[in-house]
């Protein structure tokens, strides 16, 4: 399946753009997803660090299955206040 | 209670959201801009939020205090957008019968916000600019990465 991830600060800069066209296969996980963004875009973060992934306007874990249509968003560390 | 907006803050309007005559204390934090870090001046901020999830995460937080404390009035307002240096970027007001739970849900709601609400800002110096809090996503020399790589 085609899912459009959406990217913010530092992400969207780093990547040139606020969103990645990302295909995986069916019933892949957030960790496939992370896998092929980390593949296809490896200076969006260094290995060593997490991306954070939110699915449908949550935190989501690893195992978590996607959907097709899901709103897929990568967040970068966060700081507001 | 809950507010994203590139607007200027009115503390005072945030914090009359919170008053009741069954109120013996109301606290209300203010998170300012400021003009530098680790010695270099800030000339402005600018603060990026994903919008529908960081309200969501906002009135989470707010309920989960709420809980903790036994609380029902606590007001939060982020601003997002450009914020010139000494302004109001958050407000948070919190309305209690007693001092000791305001002032405690008050400090915790900071620390939420920070930890889970999908904003973030960024330091523009005069030469050049920072995400805050991103200190872990430089890369080493040691790290294989590539460069020129574009989002499609």
């Amino acid at each position: 399946m085609e899912l459009n991830v959406r990217l913010f600060a530092l992400y969207r800069e780093r990547a040139g753009g606020s969103m990645l066209s990302i295909t995986i296969p069916d019933k892949a996980t957030v960790a496939d997803l992370t896998n092929e963004v980390r593949r296809r875009w490896p200076n969006l973060a260094p290995p060593e660090v997490e991306i954070v992934v939110a699915v449908n306007t949550d935190y989501a874990d690893s195992a978590v299955v996607l959907q097709p249509g899901d709103d897929v968003c990568l967040i970068p560390p966060v700081s507001g206040g | 209670m809950i507010e994203l907006t590139e607007k200027t803050l009115d503390p005072d309007g945030i914090t009359n959201k919170v008053r009741r005559d069954t109120n013996g204390a109301v606290v209300t934090f203010l998170g300012t801009t400021r003009d530098n870090f680790e010695g270099k001046t800030v000339v402005t901020l600018e603060y990026e939020a994903f919008d529908e999830m960081a309200v969501k995460k906002l009135e989470e937080v707010r309920q989960e205090l709420i809980g903790e404390f036994g609380l029902e009035q606590i007001a939060i307002s982020h601003r997002i957008g450009t914020v010139g240096i000494g302004e109001i970027s958050l407000v948070i007001a919190v309305g209690s019968p007693h001092r000791k739970e305001a002032f405690n849900a008050c400090h915790k709601a900071v620390d939420r916000i920070k930890e889970v609400v999908p904003i973030w800002k960024k330091e523009v110096y005069q030469d050049g600019s920072r995400w805050v809090a991103c200190e872990d996503h430089e890369f080493s020399p040691s790290d294989q990465t590539s460069t020129g790589t574009h989002a499609n």
